[in-house]
């Protein structure tokens, strides 16, 4: 990979800052027990090609499997300190959200992606700020299609969703699939899943291909399609009331009424004897995720169990999770708060967030020339932005394009057996009717002209339409493909017109000669062409 | 040689020319056929050379290998893309012959009444055909005349349709539709002329009446089909074919001659049913077709799409094939513009050689000839029993992993089927937005030859494939070894 222009040169002296590639740096991140990097050496030979220059610090990517040594091959220059890093790169790319000393190392001229919970880090709003520095949060990337590429929360919620059944796996002394062994019957393990967002869905994935049989609960009645998709049973709550349309909040849940949340227990608590596994996943944004899984339910539970709670970072959907630790109930069902299930799969986490990032940069590269263009024009890119020009633009205005659409479903009615006989009965009437009208109507027209029309006319009618008969009856089997080729061969034999020709050519008349030889000359040209191009056609048409 | 004799080869003609379009039921049997009507051919002009009536061996067998020499050039040399013009062109000279003809049978007619009027050794000295018209009564000339009239008439609406079919489809006359200040009231004073041209020329008998009616029908075929658009062609040149066969057949009346009556017919029926085909797949009527534009009975808004077109470029597209199981590819008129059907078939041949599952689907229309996407598929190798049509594959698309689109609009529409104020409501589409990926290679952002915009490239699973398709493909085989 050869760095572009002036790097070159050794006569480039003092402007050589200005004129320099601009540099993505990554840190090493600091958060104890953070193993994910926002760069891989694949990302960035995506980023070289998009014309910036990447710097990475050394053993950034270690914990993600991924050493200096390959970075270098991709390119990457390695800098021995995060504070040299930090002064090398232009745009710096991490993945938790920054801490102190680390907003102290912003400056104007710079830009930071990275997580950053603006919703509940004003302080760090406030120093990003004040540095002048633009910072793109990549939590804040709005929920659209095209934003899909760059949206990190769903990445890393379907790994977390994949990583909760591994986990709920690892504690959980059974099989999830049923087996029939010489040793004796093993019955399938039964996995239900809490809310079908992008982790559920990625969970009940996990689950249905382990062979458990799994179930999946959400608030919002439209993603039953796609967790029956997914070979998950959907739990149907029997409650009257119409339940609420996740696209109208940008396909998050929202809260539910207290009577809808009343049949949602009472179903749980009917499921919860039966089940080994419970993942749940429900988050409403900005609250406490809901407490969903009762003492009482836990207490229903068999010994053994599995409870992995996703929601625990916002205080856990199930009473008694404890956020990072794994705690194991007087009835032994054991409960897993853990909050860093993408960074326990750091290699696979870093690869999607680093293609997050790579995408993010792609939208912010539009020429693909190397310098980045701020548009807050852009949804996607003013929706992230959460500082910039020494402004906070957190929160950011509604897109103007509404989230995931979602038309309510016109209703086609299932037709009953006996309806759709009546329709079958009415359509055979109705072609009775039009073949016997047709029949009746060509009948008499015919008889008509028989009656008027002198007999050497009728004796050529008939063979007319009999003919155009066996015409109608014998095209109608024609293959479609055919259609060119039958095109040609019928303009072939419509050349037959050349009797005509043929006939009057030998008449005394010098004009009529004239014509007809004129005839029989276009007509010998479209039998030769017609049927000789046909033949080219059809020894085309070969089988595979 | 005795008439009998030339009866019964026209009998056997007239079946060998049935069987050679009934064995067009299948792509085997059709090489076979295609010998039976070349038969049939050789036995209708032989009998009829050696028949009755004929005469100037000296110049109509010459005409007749001077004909065949430029049939055989011509059809040697057409580019399969070029299809569609041959066609046409084919279907002019059909339409010329049969005006000349009727004008011959017009003078023989003439002829006879003389040598009626002379005495019986001036009967004697008229051809076949004089003699056979001057046995005619008064009422079985009459119909004659009409016959005649209708003949002519039909074969010069015919000619100059074809003609100007020709020029839309070869690109020297513009394809959009165009017509002249008065519209469709000038087809229907033109018709109008010609009926009363008709009685003035039953009344009659002279040659003046005749030639206007002509001219009349010449300006009826420019000005109909000047009306109508370029993707409207199938139906246009479906139905220049019928007329073609039923020109020759109105002659064969005036002639009193079986066979071209027999063949006419079957012509006939065959483009009546194509043309058919044609409106049933892009449901609307056959009038609104031929009258131009498109048919009422959507007013109101247009669904509004939400969402936007994204590009990919040839990584993605490889990346995803690289991937998927199933793939069907969707051809269009794009396609045979951009002359892409070779680099298709390559496509399709080195995704095959994977393992995988590789079909073509046709929509009824694609093309601007019936069936015009298969020949070019089979031109370019693509083995036959791999290209489907719509019914045969429309239910097969969820099970699909990717849909490549590759120059076509209309027929992949999904507004056809969610937008009951869309245009094209109601007219069967390809479904291909239920495949899991689908790629649309297009040229740019521009609506289809409906002017209509179509919701599928805004789908969420829709990728745009942007680019000439041939350089689009030409890129992407590069990627996929």
């Amino acid at each position: 990979m050869k760095p572009p222009g002036p790097r070159d040169d050794p006569s480039f002296g003092t402007r050589r800052e200005k004129e320099e590639t601009v540099k993505i740096g990554v840190p090493k991140e600091v958060f104890e027990g953070e193993n994910r990097v926002a760069m891989t050496p694949e990302s960035a030979k995506m980023l070289q090609k998009l014309g910036y220059d990447c710097v990475i610090e050394t053993k950034a990517g270690a914990a993600a499997g991924f050493s200096d040594a390959v970075y270098k091959e991709a390119g990457v220059e390695v800098v021995k300190t995060a504070a040299a890093l930090w002064k090398a790169a232009d745009i710096i790319a991490k993945v938790r959200q920054p801490n102190d000393t680390e907003l102290k190392r912003l400056s104007a001229d710079k830009t930071l992606i990275s997580f950053f919970n603006p919703g509940g880090n004003e302080d760090g709003l406030e120093k990003a700020k004040k540095s002048g520095a633009s910072v793109i949060a990549m939590e804040m990337v709005p929920r659209i299609s095209r934003a899909q590429k760059m949206d990190a929360l769903s990445s890393m919620a379907n790994i977390a969703g994949y990583r909760a059944v591994i986990e709920a796996g690892n504690n959980f002394g059974r099989f999830f699939t049923g087996q029939v062994t010489a040793a004796g019957k093993v019955p399938p393990a039964k996995v239900l899943v809490v809310g079908a967002g992008v982790a559920g869905l990625a969970a009940i994935g996990t689950s249905t291909s382990l062979g458990a049989i799994t179930y999946a609960f959400d608030v919002r009645p439209e993603v039953a399609e796609q967790v029956e998709s997914m070979g998950a049973e959907f739990v149907y709550l029997d409650f009257e009331e119409e339940q609420q349309d996740g696209a109208a909040t940008g396909g998050y849940a929202a809260v539910s009424s207290p009577e809808f949340r009343e049949a949602q227990l009472a179903k749980f608590r009917e499921l919860a004897p039966e089940v080994d596994i419970v993942i749940t996943t429900a988050l409403i944004p900005n609250r406490e995720a809901p407490k969903l899984w009762l003492k009482d339910m836990i207490d229903a539970m068999k010994p053994g169990s599995v409870i992995v709670d996703l929601a625990a970072e916002k205080g856990g959907n199930a009473e008694g999770t404890v956020m990072d630790e794994k705690v194991v109930t007087e009835n032994g069902v054991t409960i897993i708060g853990y909050t860093d299930f993408p960074s326990r799969m750091a290699a696979q986490s870093s690869s999607l967030y680093a293609n997050n990032i790579r995408h993010m940069m792609t939208d912010l590269t539009p020429e693909k020339d190397g310098v980045v263009n701020h548009d807050m024009e852009d949804d996607v890119i003013r929706g992230a932005t959460v500082t910039h020009e020494g402004e906070i633009t957190f929160p950011p205005p509604p897109p103007k394009v509404q989230a995931i659409a979602a038309k309510p479903k016109e209703v086609v009615p299932e037709l009953t057996p006996e309806e759709i006989k009546a329709q079958e009965a009415a359509a055979f009437k109705a072609q009775t009717k039009q073949q016997v009208t047709l029949l009746g109507v060509g009948g008499a027209l015919m008889l008509l002209a028989g009656l008027y029309a002198p007999a050497s006319f009728m004796q050529h009618f008939i063979v007319f339409v009999l003919a155009v008969f066996v015409g109608f009856q014998v095209i109608w089997n024609v293959s479609h493909s055919l259609h060119t080729p039958l095109m040609a061969v019928t303009n072939a034999i419509s050349s037959i017109i050349i009797l005509g020709a043929l006939m009057q050519i030998g008449s005394g008349s010098f004009l009529v000669i004239i014509l007809a030889a004129a005839s029989v000359f276009m007509a010998g040209i479209n039998i030769f062409g017609g049927f000789l191009v046909t033949r080219r056609m059809l020894a085309m048409f070969q089988k595979s | 040689m005795e008439f009998g004799f030339t009866t019964a080869a026209y009998v056997v003609a007239a079946v060998l020319f049935i069987l050679s379009l009934g064995g067009l039921s299948g792509q085997e049997s059709a090489k076979r056929a295609v010998w039976y009507g070349i038969v049939g051919m050789a036995l209708a002009v032989a009998a009829t050379l050696i028949g009755p009536g004929a005469g100037l061996w000296w110049l109509s067998i010459p005409l007749i290998a001077a004909g065949g020499v430029i049939g055989y050039q011509l059809a040697s040399k057409v580019e399969m893309t070029q299809m569609p013009e041959l066609v046409a062109g084919m279907h002019a000279l059909v339409g010329l012959a049969a005006v000349f003809v009727g004008f011959n049978a017009h003078f023989e007619i003439g002829n006879a009444a003389e040598a009626l009027a002379i005495g019986k050794d001036a009967v004697k000295e008229l051809g076949s055909f004089g003699q056979l018209i001057a046995k005619k009564s008064a009422v079985e000339i009459n119909i004659l005349l009409v016959e005649l009239s209708l003949g002519v008439w039909i074969g010069a609406v015919t000619f100059t349709g074809s003609v100007i079919a020709y020029g839309k489809l070869s690109g020297k006359v513009t394809s959009s539709a165009e017509k002249l200040p008065g519209g469709h009231m000038l087809n229907a004073g033109a018709a109008a002329l010609s009926v009363i041209c008709l009685i003035w020329y039953l009344n009659t008998a002279a040659f003046l009446p005749l030639i206007i009616l002509t001219i009349a029908a010449l300006f009826i075929g420019y000005h109909l089909i000047m009306g109508i658009g370029g993707a409207d062609m199938p139906v246009v040149v479906s139905m220049l074919n019928s007329y073609s066969g039923w020109a020759a057949a109105a002659i064969g009346f005036s002639l009193g001659n079986d066979l071209l009556i027999v063949v006419g017919a079957l012509v006939g029926s065959s483009g009546a049913i194509l043309s058919y085909i044609m409106c049933k797949a892009m449901n609307r009527s056959f009038v609104s077709v031929i009258l131009g534009g498109f048919g009422g009975g959507a007013d109101g808004p247009a669904m509004e799409i939400d969402g936007e077109q994204i590009a990919i470029d040839a990584d993605g597209v490889a990346a995803a094939l690289d991937e998927a199981d199933s793939v069907v590819i969707i051809p269009g008129y794009g396609m045979a513009v951009a002359q892409a059907q070779q680099n298709v078939a390559e496509l399709t041949r080195r995704l095959r050689a994977k393992g995988k599952n590789v079909r073509f689907a046709i929509h009824p229309v694609a093309g601007r000839l019936p069936g015009h996407m298969n020949v070019l598929l089979a031109e370019a190798k693509v083995p036959y029993d791999i290209v489907l049509e719509m019914d045969e594959i429309n239910d097969d698309f969820p099970e699909t992993d990717v849909a490549i689109v590759i120059g076509s609009n209309d027929i992949v529409n999904p507004a056809a089927q969610e937008d009951p104020n869309s245009p094209i409501a109601g007219m069967p589409v390809l479904e291909c937005w239920k495949a899991k990926q689908v790629f649309v290679s297009k040229r740019g952002q521009g609506t289809g030859y409906s002017g209509i915009e179509n919701p599928l490239f805004f789908k969420e699973n829709t990728r745009m494939f942007y680019g000439d398709a041939k350089q689009s493909l030409d890129t992407l085989l590069t990627m996929i070894q």
